[in-house]
């Protein structure tokens, strides 16, 4: 897809997102709107595909792994949490808890300098259990198993977003698209470039003068602190912290989302985002047997397109152009090349 | 099909030692890979680093280049001891290498990767998250891709281009933050005859243009005897014969290494 008709997509999706949770009766457009649940699990669509991005980062642009998403959405949650209940502004309390993860995420990735693949992921799952231990035993702090009630939506320029809930959805779809052009200027940077050498061949990266081990806390520092972003824009949504919301199957439904969205491509964590938390949603007319089907459809989708929805797309995109790239001719290979030389 | 005939570089009697390499050994647990290999390279000259296979060529290279620790030694680069130093940092001092293996980035455009391979050497690292995307490189990296014919594939992904393609491009990166000292780890492996002739007299265009010093890690004798000025012959991680092409073709320790009689 060109460049300019993606920026159209782009918009008209964006322009949708805004304007389809509006009830439009009262102009005359039979479509009232989204109700409070289906706009509850929109925004949690948004919040989800923001500490996505983040293991998408990690994961699908500088090639590590990570299984502590979850953590990073407990540590920015609560941090927020606590921060906003005793009086500290909301856009403090986001960025503190941004800061926060970022500069864990750091510690995190010293690991990934000596270790890699599986044994990096052990170490970031051990991490993930030792944050939920944390939570789950500090009640002084976190209330643990007794939760953090009332976790209050923010206020913004005086009104309130507590409800109507399409108030906070805006709030979080806005916050996300900031997060999202501010990740789409990292990774159209040098650093995103760097990145891709980090996964695509770290060796000859740090031949290149590429200060790979700079490079690999930078990932993991970014994407954990979008992990953070999204655990304080979690609670006010869900108005209540739960120890069992940050559980170590939550941080391998991140890497889920990822592979099954497509792994290094930007859109793959909202499109794994929407299978993960907007998909099952869909299936709730099987009733008890929704969550089956949900785990067959990802089974079969992994198994078909393993590098997942977008990959797919793209493959198929490009065999649809192949017929055209061929009428160029024999643009590769040694043929061209002798031919070349020769001249 | 013979390869197009160059004269070998000449180096200027006074040029200045370059790369300065010490009583290196390394050794894995009981193999002695490298023992105590001792050098210099003097600026502009291409240097041939040849020996049977298994002989530390490439281990030697890799202590060089900061890419394993030697086990004893010293390597100095323009007089400054350099052992120790990670891969990156050595490249910022204006040494660049390729690998024996092809080592360049599929997924990123010809153009990427040259950026790519001199992005770290302009500003800092903030400036070059908030600097341009090409990191101000784009008129180098086009320089670099008509330097070496790869002009018609700029814009493909490096991952689709063929070998002898792949190669230009590994080197090209090699050159692109216009280092001083480049060390080359088999540059003709798996390379046709056609593009080895280009490949050598870019190779010597450079060394003549930018007094560029190499030196090369090569099988292909008539590709290394036509190339470098000077031959250093390596068998079970020592020096056995050093000294001009002509010299080392007829001499018969070289032979008897790399016949095995």
């Amino acid at each position: 897809m060109k460049r300019s008709l993606k920026n159209v997509v782009g918009l008209v999706a964006f322009i949708v997102l805004v304007f389809v949770p509006m009830d439009w009766t009262a102009v005359g457009i039979p479509w009232s709107g989204l109700k409070t649940y289906p706009t509850y699990a929109l925004t949690l669509w948004l919040v989800t595909a923001i500490a996505a991005m983040g293991v998408n980062l990690i994961v699908g642009y500088a090639g590590q792994e990570t299984l502590a998403q979850a953590a990073f959405l407990g540590i920015g949650a609560y941090t927020s949490a606590l921060l906003h209940k005793a009086g500290v502004p909301f856009a403090f309390c986001f960025l503190a808890a941004g800061s926060m993860c970022f500069l864990i995420g750091i510690v995190l990735g010293f690991p990934a300098l000596r270790v890699q693949k599986h044994y990096l992921a052990f170490v970031t799952l051990a991490f993930s259990v030792l944050v939920w231990l944390v939570i789950r035993n500090e009640e002084w702090l976190t209330g643990g198993t007794e939760t953090l009630r009332n976790v209050r939506r923010p206020e913004l320029f005086g009104l309130s977003l507590q409800r109507p809930a399409i108030y906070y959805y805006w709030f979080v779809l806005a916050v996300t698209s900031v997060l999202g052009a501010l990740l789409w200027y990292i990774l159209r940077s040098p650093w995103g470039r760097a990145f891709t050498a980090l996964r695509e061949n770290p060796v000859r990266a740090e031949s290149l003068g590429i200060d790979v081990r700079t490079y690999t806390l930078l990932a993991f520092a970014i994407g954990s602190a979008y992990g953070g972003f999204a655990g304080s824009l979690f609670g006010p949504l869900v108005g209540i912290l739960d120890p069992n919301s940050f559980v170590l199957g939550k941080s391998l439904e991140y890497m889920l989302m990822v592979v099954a969205g497509g792994s290094g491509y930007f859109l793959g964590p909202f499109v794994g985002a929407a299978v993960a938390v907007l998909l099952p949603e869909t299936l709730r007319f099987a009733q008890d047997y929704y969550l089956i089907i949900f785990a067959l459809l990802v089974m079969v989708l992994l198994a078909f397109c393993p590098t997942g929805i977008l990959g797919l797309y793209e493959r198929l995109t490009t065999r649809a152009r192949r017929p055209h790239a061929d009428d160029k001719g024999p643009t590769l290979g040694n043929s061209k090349t002798v031919a070349e030389a020769k001249s | 099909m013979s390869m197009t005939e160059v004269a070998p570089a000449q180096v200027r009697a006074d040029a200045k030692t370059v790369l300065e390499v010490r009583d290196v050994a390394k050794s894995f647990g009981g193999v002695h890979a490298v023992r105590g290999v001792t050098f210099d390279v003097r600026e502009g000259e291409i240097l041939g680093l040849i020996g049977p296979n298994g002989s530390g060529k490439s281990t030697l290279f890799n202590c060089i280049l900061g890419q394993l620790a030697p086990t004893r030694g010293e390597v100095r680069v323009g007089g400054r001891s350099v052992t120790g130093l990670r891969p990156s940092q050595l490249n910022r001092l204006g040494i660049g290498r390729t690998f024996q293996l092809l080592q360049v980035f599929p997924q990123l455009t010809v153009r990427e990767n040259l950026i790519l391979a001199g992005q770290e050497h302009e500003g800092s690292r903030i400036s070059r998250l908030f600097g341009p995307r090409d990191a101000g490189l784009s008129a180098n990296a086009a320089r670099m891709i008509d330097f070496f014919r790869l002009g018609h594939l700029a814009d493909e992904k490096a991952g689709g281009l063929s070998y002898g393609q792949q190669k230009l491009l590994d080197c090209a990166m090699a050159f692109m933050a216009g280092p001083r000292l480049v060390l080359l780890d088999e540059p003709a492996g798996g390379v046709n005859l056609t593009m080895l002739g280009n490949l050598k007299e870019r190779l010597q265009a450079i060394n003549k243009e930018t007094g560029a010093t190499f030196v090369v890690i090569e099988h292909n004798m008539e590709f290394v005897m036509s190339l470098c000025t000077r031959i250093l012959v390596l068998a079970e991680g020592q020096i056995i014969a050093e000294g001009p092409p002509d010299t080392i073709r007829k001499d018969p320790k070289v032979i008897e290494a790399y016949l095995g009689h």
